[in-house]
């Protein structure tokens, strides 16, 4: 049906209210029990049920209007848009790229400047760089190489647990463990890379979501080693050797500075901006040379790259291996942050935590990720009070993005490759090459 | 001996549950291609509906066992149903020509949203309900171990052959059947000579759903605890299943559901009950590494 058109038929007011009255129905049967009805431990251990007609009716009524609305609003809704915001956009909008990237890496920069007495802010601001440098990292695997990893988590655990362990039982510093886990979780990488080259698409996500649950397991289980539930603890970070303590050797003492606690904050935040801005910087260089390529390749077409002559082993392989190595840095420098790790810290929620980051933020697009992160980890921390709705909120977003925004928020690309000048590429070419392609 | 024989019925039991699951995951990856990430959540859905629907006939004063049963059956795998068909209608149809990833990505988004709407409307902490099919028989008592079998275990399995036997005739004898295979075959071929695609899709979204709500019910009566997340692990572990087995292929999801059921339960018995759970990942992992296209799985041919 056209939907500029009014369609023959009857009135566009009746339609819209026989669908809205279906769809409030099959809200009914939805709720009804599950929300409609609420289970809870009465006194002597046995369930007890409450009804909860209102909420029940608040939510068929919510589905009721808001299917009208959308049934009588929708064909002008959609005419208003492409006359306020003309398709054309997505190409300006990236113009601003230019401006807002150093803008932004300018104020990252000054964060702890400007948040010096607010230890709240400047922590919000160093979980939003550690979920960047994660988001990087998966952006390798899934953005560039367009391999759907779910197991994302376990390489950051690995790094994680590489410096607690390797603090605890060797006494390693930060500093000498930092490569260590960044390496160790790039052989957990290969690892987990060997088995799965000839995987493809979705089984390759259900590997690697297995993968990260055995990891997160064996470190539940492995008691002796691992500490299991208890988890482990890790030494705070030195300033190259002086520690964040008001003692004669501490960092504040040596420099003749006054002790404080703060000064651990801003070493830590401006720790993780260093590694997500060589997480990054990595990156951008990677896509230049030709395993870059070779990935942005094998993510558009496999068949097509075997063709070529790309060996899509070292390819696959070297993907999981960068990204997993970026995961293994994030998670150590997250063990070293916290103090303390236990495996709870690392399940599949984490994973699709950073996965919903990248495809968010649109997958392959950096800038997008930073706007992804921060705008999530900001919006959690607005909306603390309805924390347990945020999940909720978040997997909908998910399904919503994938449904209007298949490439996600920062849609249009940059391309690797160009002649004489960089053209973004509107997402609407995008998409129409990957459908095209598909049949 | 008899303690093998034990975790025999035991992991028979288990396996019956996760084989009715794998049908869901098996029939969606035949027509359409795509992991149903939230079909393990769909069964959570579904033993959560009936945990409430057998409270709420218990408050109504329907208190006769079996009926109350049978009513609750009904009742979840109507209203699960209704989920697997919204789930198809919101977050997978306008996917259709969307890139290789979207579906699965927005899958996961489903997943994670039904997790946190049952976690939302019934709280977090688990659900226990009282055993109420209790019983048994004892088979043979050897010198320190009896081996017993008990009517839960039978009706599980039981309820299991029967909807095998009337799926297996829905999808071999009827129209709705036959066009399913069909859809399964070619999707555009198969719009081409009049099916509708869309309805058939979705209604094997509806007939997945209601599946795992009888496995979401036989769940709920036979380890009488519930909650939120039950469907993550049920969920892998019925998808392996439905590998293992071969994807596409309804007696292999039984195969598949049976075999894992029987490992989980042989590893815990006689390996380490920790490790349960590391065994099911593993196995996954392996069968898709070597044995992609499972027991009874048709290769799958890859065309440019």
């Amino acid at each position: 049906m056209p939907q500029n058109s009014e369609p023959i038929g009857p009135p566009r007011v009746i339609t819209a209210t026989k669908q809205a009255a279906t769809a409030a129905l099959v809200a009914l049967g939805l709720f009804i029990l599950l929300i409609g009805m609420r289970t809870d431990q009465g006194p002597a251990g046995a369930l007890v049920i409450t009804a909860r007609p209102g909420a029940l009716a608040a939510i068929v009524a919510a589905v009721f209007v808001g299917s009208l609305l959308r049934g009588l609003l929708w064909p002008h809704l959609t005419a208003a848009l492409r006359h306020i915001v003309p398709p054309s956009t997505g190409a300006k909008a990236t113009a601003l790229h230019p401006y807002f990237a150093p803008a932004l890496l300018a104020f990252a920069v000054l964060v702890p400047v400007l948040f010096y007495r607010n230890s709240y802010a400047l922590n919000l601001a160093t979980l939003i760089a550690t979920y960047t440098m994660l988001g990087f990292g998966l952006n390798i695997v899934v953005g560039l190489a367009g391999l759907l990893d779910l197991g994302y988590v376990a390489f950051y655990a690995v790094g994680a647990y590489s410096y607690a362990l390797l603090a605890h039982y060797y006494g390693l510093s930060f500093w000498l463990c930092l490569p260590l886990a960044g390496i160790l979780a790039a052989f957990a990488g290969l690892l987990l890379g060997f088995p799965v080259l000839r995987l493809r698409g979705d089984y390759l996500a259900i590997v690697t979501l297995g993968f990260g649950e055995i990891i997160r397991l064996i470190l539940l289980n492995w008691q002796d080693f691992t500490g299991g539930p208890n988890g482990v603890f890790a030494p705070h970070p030195t300033f190259f050797g002086l520690p964040f303590t008001d003692t004669s050797n501490g960092f504040a003492a040596t420099f003749g500075l006054t002790f404080a606690p703060a000064q651990r904050a801003v070493f830590l935040y401006y720790l993780i901006l260093a590694l997500a801005l060589a997480t990054n910087w990595v990156t951008l260089r990677l896509r230049r040379l030709p395993i870059g390529r070779a990935w942005e390749a094998l993510r558009e077409d496999e068949i097509a790259c075997r063709a070529l002559g790309i060996n899509t082993t070292t390819t696959k392989l070297t993907a999981f291996a960068m990204g997993a190595m970026f995961g293994g840095l994030a998670g150590a420098f997250f063990a070293t942050r916290q103090g303390f790790i236990s495996p709870e810290s690392f399940t599949f929620a984490e994973s699709a935590f950073v996965l919903a980051i990248v495809v968010l933020g649109g997958m392959g697009s950096q800038l997008g990720v930073t706007i992804a992160a921060t705008v999530m980890l900001s919006g959690f921390e607005l909306f603390r009070e309805f924390e347990q709705y945020r999940m909720l909120v978040f997997g909908a977003a998910m399904v919503a993005v994938m449904i209007y925004r298949p490439r996600g928020l920062v849609s249009t690309r940059t391309p690797s490759v160009f002649i004489h000048e960089r053209k973004p590429v509107p997402a609407a070419i995008v998409q129409n090459a990957r459908t095209e392609g598909r049949t | 001996m008899e303690y093998f024989v034990q975790q025999l019925i035991n992991g028979i039991t288990l396996g019956s549950i996760y084989g009715l699951i794998a049908i869901g995951y098996t029939m969606v990856y035949g027509i359409i291609g795509m992991i149903n990430f939230a079909h393990g959540d769909i069964f959570m859905v579904g033993a959560f509906t009936a945990l409430i629907a057998f409270l709420v006939l218990v408050a109504f004063g329907v208190t006769a066992v079996p009926l109350a049963l049978f009513l609750v059956l009904l009742i979840s795998m109507a209203l699960t149903a209704l989920y697997g068909w919204t789930v198809e209608r919101i977050a997978y149809r306008p996917l259709r020509h969307s890139f290789r990833l979207a579906p699965l990505i927005s899958a996961i988004g489903m997943s994670i949203v039904l997790q946190n709407y049952v976690q939302v409307a019934q709280g977090a902490r688990v659900k226990p309900l009282p055993p109420l099919i209790r019983g048994g028989y004892t088979l043979f008592a050897g010198n320190d171990f009896t081996v017993r079998l008990s009517n839960i275990q039978i009706i599980v399995v039981i309820a299991t052959l029967v909807l095998m036997a009337c799926f297996s005739y829905l999808v071999t004898r009827t129209r709705l059947g036959r066009n399913m295979r069909a859809c399964e075959q070619d999707l555009k071929m198969a719009a081409l000579v009049g099916i509708d695609v869309d309805r058939t899709i979705s209604l094997t979204f509806v007939i997945g759903a209601a599946l795992a709500a009888v496995a979401g019910l036989m769940f709920l009566l036979y380890y009488g605890v519930i909650d939120f997340f039950v469907g993550f692990l049920a969920g892998v572990k019925a998808f392996t299943a439905a590998v293992l087995g071969g994807i596409g292929s309804l007696p292999g999801a039984m195969l598949g559901g049976i075999l894992i059921g029987l490992i989980e339960t042989m590893w815990s018995a006689y390996f380490s009950i920790e490790y349960k759970d590391v065994a099911a990942f593993s196995i996954l992992i392996i069968v898709l590494i070597f044995l992609p296209t499972g027991i009874l799985g048709r290769p799958e041919v890859e065309k440019v």
